[in-house]
């Protein structure tokens, strides 16, 4: 038989978030701070559940006019168009920029589609205090965590042409308010995935083991 | 084989208590349950952050003083820096993505390299610096929002887009933000915090593991 898996939180110890020491918090209930590096000691980031449900909210509310309102528009002599985010990557992909469509479905759509989608995924698993496959679900954590941010590409790419694109009556680009939206949901993404706490999916392990 | 003289640590990820053991370096240790990275065990850690920071530093003072590109249709001519495109998205009435490109491209890197060189040149010169302890989780909490190397993706993301209408003229910032983009990658996978708190508690006369 393989050792007993034991968590620090079964001990009582704590392991500090910035500089890893395990140390005991001080008994009473009051704020302990870690003898290394003075953090403070948090057995499990403070509300991580409720935090995290919040900002993913938040961000599926504003995910819909970030979809559905006006990302950029474009003008010139001849022509004036304005495009959401699916008509923007679409349109790239019928002029023949397969590649930069290619980035921009995958960064624009996929990448905060499979966002919301995991991160609810992992919230609704933590509460029901699931035992279903704890090293999946971390891996999924991990996922979302480095790639979440690769969503600001657009908010970069409009910057840049909205900037510089401004001859008058020649050509213009203008960021439309979608961008915003679309900002503040990979902004509250980010945070969602930030206040989650990946321990709390093996924790009904320890629970069960208990019983 | 365990080796009970070393120290017990918890997986950050999920909080499994476990031994430390001794790493050869460039090693890394894995946790046995979750396989979360637990620490790493880097040669010249300290030596070669440094010198990937400086490095750094000046790629940042060039990315942001030349311009990035420039666009030129029917003789008019357009080129800006990454401040000038910020501030020009400001005037458009854009304040909160102006804001946060700013955020994200220049205001934290910078404040990553400055605090990454003072703490590092303390550690040099065989002390802890004031404050260390609060740098480093200042470092830790603003890293996810450094985006120099999505930017880079932006940049090259619109001069393809920009290549169909106008003609395009690379500016000199584009190849420092290309260094800059590596130079911050590698700073990233050199600095061992672990390094620094070691240090701290051979100062406090605390016995741990090298």
């Amino acid at each position: 038989m393989s050792a007993v898996e034991v968590t620090a939180a079964e001990l009582g110890l704590c392991s500090c978030h910035v500089c890893a020491l395990v140390s005991r918090p001080v008994p009473g209930g009051g704020p302990s701070h870690c003898s290394r590096c003075g953090s403070t000691l948090h057995s499990r980031k403070p509300a991580s559940v409720t935090r995290s449900w919040a900002f993913l909210i938040a961000a599926y509310i504003l995910y819909i006019p970030a979809n559905f309102m006006i990302m950029m528009s474009t003008g010139s002599l001849v022509s004036f168009r304005s495009d959401t985010i699916l008509s923007g990557v679409v349109y790239l992909w019928v002029t023949g920029f397969w590649a930069i469509a290619i980035i921009v479905f995958i960064a624009s759509i996929m990448i905060p589609i499979l966002k919301l989608i995991a991160i609810t995924l992992l919230l609704v698993s933590v509460q029901r205090n699931s035992t279903w496959r704890p090293e999946q679900r971390t891996k999924l954590y991990r996922l979302v965590e480095l790639v979440g941010r690769w969503s600001m590409l657009d908010i970069f790419v409009v910057t840049l042409l909205a900037a510089l694109v401004q001859m008058q009556s020649l050509a213009i680009v203008k960021a439309g308010p979608a961008a915003v939206a679309f900002g503040a949901v990979v902004v509250l993404t980010m945070l969602s995935a930030l206040y989650f706490d990946p321990r709390l999916i093996w924790d009904p392990l320890h629970k069960e083991r208990k019983l | 084989m365990p080796d009970t003289h070393l120290p017990i640590i918890a997986c950050h990820e999920c909080d499994l208590l476990q031994r430390e053991i001794l790493l050869r370096k460039g090693d890394f240790a894995t946790c046995s349950r979750c396989g979360s990275v637990l620490y790493r065990n880097l040669p010249e850690s300290l030596d070669r952050t440094l010198a990937f920071s400086l490095a750094a530093a000046v790629m940042f003072l060039l990315a942001n003083t030349f311009p990035i590109f420039g666009i030129e249709l029917q003789g008019n001519r357009m080129a800006m820096n990454l401040v000038e495109a910020v501030h020009s998205v400001w005037n458009q009435e854009m304040k909160l993505i102006a804001l946060l490109v700013l955020i994200t491209t220049v205001l934290i890197p910078a404040f990553e390299i400055i605090m990454m060189i003072y703490l590092l040149m303390s550690l040099k010169f065989q002390r802890m610096p004031p404050g260390a302890n609060l740098i480093l989780r200042m470092l830790q909490s603003v890293k996810p929002w450094g985006m120099v190397e999505i930017f880079m993706l932006g940049v090259l993301v619109s001069l393809v887009k920009l290549s169909h209408d106008f003609i395009i003229i690379p500016g000199v910032a584009i190849w420092s933000f290309g260094l800059l983009t590596v130079l911050i990658a590698a700073v990233a996978a050199s600095f061992n915090p672990r390094d620094i708190w070691i240090n701290v508690e051979r100062e406090t006369g605390r016995e741990v593991s090298g």
